[in-house]
């Protein structure tokens, strides 16, 4: 039931990623794949940007009335036969699932795509109690089986390679004909789909996420394109909707314009294949569907980041786009971030949700190039909130001493203007020396970390400030 | 809980400084589907086919058990065939297509084919809107391996917006049990990103569009 907290390992997870040859061979495809993709869908999407500024004044606009939106999602959802959850963390959302799957004595429970599944860690919780969880979604399935966490948000198997995924297969299903040729990714699906088909007929319960949950209507929403989500809710005799506070939009339009913009940004679809908004039981009459109808509205910390400078983070729509275009994430993958969140959504949640003390370095893990906020459906402007929690670690004495010192050092003589000048031109000139006209260093004092890798460009002689006042 | 989000509204307050809480934005609609003089069927049919399923039109309702089992024979399929109990498919002229076996009501997981009707099509995005009631079972959309769905010309509107507008409310006024927006068969990339159809609903998504009103 452990929940995986290694964020603080980031550097020594970067170095095993960066000469793991398989996860290298798996990121290059999808780093491939995932930019042009997406980029081809904006293309000829031209109110894009529009719906940009549309969906970020949404979420802004939810976050400022959110007491008042999960109340109305409520007691829409009651009216229509349903049940709410409030649950304000992982351990209290977990005991609600259990009790739940106990009132039917479960013995099986199918489960579509959830990060908050994930996040609070369900199924090894409900495996410690005698359920046996079945991951539906292709790339969860296949983590599942190899007791992993998700490496990308939408693509949670993105980290294993074709040949894996076979590998797989041979160990975990039995019966499986050792002959039986599975040497290409559709005989792969086709077993999964066979394997997983019996699970799906034999839950009692069926536990999805949520991408929106819509208040008037009392509605949550999947976006999915495997159908599994579908299958997992339609089938048991009960299903359990994990989601969020900040999840809550107030009415269908509202999903619509969130709609036009989640696919596009995460896999460049126009649409996602299926899209389904479920609300409450199945009626008297309906042939099929769940008899129950249960929301899980997980908290775990979320409310606290409320008008503060995070809160912009609760706008996140889970995409994965900056993921994609991440060259941090690129270069170490999913797992280096140490726990379910990566990429620089992940270096922004992980803090907020763990605490910042266990997940020091990853507001580190980014080079601030701006590229996560530049895609971000929702404009959050990553970069910058990394900053803030730069400057909490600093606050909070979490930094490491060197670092501190150095910063230290730095802010005396930034508050110091004449000798901080008189300091640049000492070390501008004295760098120039040490370079003897090549212009760049091989080695410098205090900078071996740099040098060991890349020669150091050396100043020209004279501080910017000089140059800058000779030319005025 | 509610006191802790509470608590966030009032440091929101605190930091808004009387200004007056972000407003609900108005919608952007693209204008693919609603410009003047978009012909919203040749739209749904270009978009049905990028999103990979295929689509026939035949010109009037006693054409479509004969287009059916013409779809089966060329996919080689069985001519068993689960249809939806509502009207505007049960009482289509199977006698017309005497080789196809058909049954009415939910699935159970043991029908290769279903024939289903829409409640509206949306030529945006080549989306089929889908909903659950007595005479239209959600299993009908998700367990068969070929799911035919039938659609009269007069379906077909041009946004999510104008789909929304049809879908018939329950009894009390609320959305029925469950909607699906169905964009194309199942698919998966999760394998070394490579994209394949049929990953656990249907591999094929056939449309039959009948060229008058249902």
């Amino acid at each position: 039931m452990t929940v995986l907290h290694d964020s603080n390992a980031f550097k020594a997870n970067a170095a095993t990623a960066l000469h793991d040859a398989s996860l290298q061979e798996a990121l290059a495809i999808a780093r491939e794949h995932s930019i042009p993709t997406r980029a081809r869908a904006i293309e000829r999407l031209p109110e894009f940007e529009r719906l940009r500024n549309s969906g970020r004044d949404l979420k802004n606009h939810v976050i400022a009335h959110l007491d008042q939106y999960l109340l109305q999602f409520e007691q829409s959802v009651v009216a229509r036969g349903g049940h709410v959850h409030w649950c304000p963390d992982a351990g209290s959302a977990r005991a609600r699932v259990l009790e739940i799957c106990r009132s039917v004595d479960a013995r099986t429970v199918t489960k579509g795509k959830s990060m908050i599944g994930e996040e609070i860690g369900i199924n090894a919780f409900l495996e410690a109690n005698g359920i046996e969880p079945i991951e539906t979604d292709l790339g969860e399935y296949i983590i599942q089986l190899r007791r992993e966490t998700p490496s990308h948000i939408i693509g949670p198997a993105l980290h294993v390679t074709q040949a894996q995924v076979e590998e797989t297969f041979r160990k975990s299903h039995d019966g499986l004909d050792p002959a039986r040729n599975l040497d290409d990714p559709a005989a792969l699906m086709a077993e999964a789909r066979a394997h997983l088909r019996e699970g799906f007929l034999k839950a009692d319960v069926g536990i999805t996420g949520a991408n929106f949950l819509i208040a008037d209507e009392g509605a949550s929403v999947i976006v999915t394109n495997e159908g599994n989500g579908d299958l997992t809710q339609t089938l048991p005799r009960i299903h359990i909707v994990l989601a969020s506070i900040e999840k809550v939009v107030p009415d269908m339009h509202d999903a619509m314009t969130l709609l036009r913009l989640l696919p596009r940004s995460g896999t460049g679809q126009e649409l996602a294949v299926y899209v389904t908004f479920s609300a409450g039981p199945r009626r008297a009459a309906d042939l099929d569907g769940p008899g129950e109808y249960h929301v899980i509205l997980l908290d775990n910390g979320r409310s606290a980041y409320l008008g503060t400078e995070f809160e912009e983070m609760l706008r996140c729509i889970r995409c994965g786009a900056c993921l994609d275009h991440c060259p941090v994430y690129h270069s170490v993958g999913g797992h280096a971030y140490g726990w379910v969140y990566s990429g620089p959504i992940g270096s922004l949640l992980n803090p907020a949700l763990n605490g910042i003390e266990n997940a020091k370095p990853l507001p580190h893990a980014s080079t601030l190039c701006g590229r996560c906020e530049s895609v971000c459906p929702m404009r959050i402007p990553i970069p910058k909130m990394l900053r803030h929690w730069r400057e909490r670690e600093f606050a909070g004495a979490i930094a490491p001493m060197p670092e501190r010192r150095l910063i230290r050092l730095w802010a005396f003589f930034a508050r110091r203007p004449w000798l901080y000048r008189l300091a640049a031109r000492l070390a501008a000139r004295g760098l120039h020396l040490l370079a003897r006209g090549q212009g760049r260093l091989k080695s410098a004092p205090f900078a071996a970390g740099w040098t060991r890798h890349r020669d150091l460009p050396a100043p020209q002689g004279r501080t910017f400030q000089e140059q800058w006042r000779a030319r005025s | 809980m509610l006191a802790g989000i509470r608590a966030g509204m009032a440091r929101q307050a605190d930091r808004r400084r009387g200004a007056p809480p972000p407003a609900k934005p108005i919608p952007v609609i693209p204008a693919r589907a609603t410009a003047p003089g978009i012909d919203v069927v040749d739209l749904f049919h270009r978009q049905v086919l990028e999103a990979k399923a295929t689509l026939e039109v035949v010109a009037s309702r006693s054409d479509v058990p004969a287009a059916v089992a013409r779809y089966l024979t060329a996919r080689n399929a069985p001519a068993q065939i689960r249809l939806a109990p509502d009207r505007r498919i049960a009482d289509l002229p199977w006698a017309n297509a005497p080789l196809l076996e058909t049954a009415t009501g939910r699935s159970h997981g043991m029908d290769a084919t279903s024939v289903t009707p829409a409640v509206a099509a949306v030529a945006e995005t080549g989306t089929l809107v889908l909903q659950s009631s007595a005479e239209t079972p959600t299993t009908l959309h998700f367990l068969p391996d070929h799911h035919v769905v039938v659609i009269g010309r007069d379906q077909i509107v041009g946004t999510y917006e104008q789909a929304l507008a049809r879908i018939v409310r329950d009894a009390d006024g609320g959305l029925p049990r469950t909607i699906n927006f169905v964009t194309g068969p199942s698919r998966s990339g999760d394998i070394g990103k490579v994209l394949l159809m049929g990953a656990h609903g249907p591999k094929h998504l056939h449309v039959i569009l009948v060229d008058e009103a249902l």
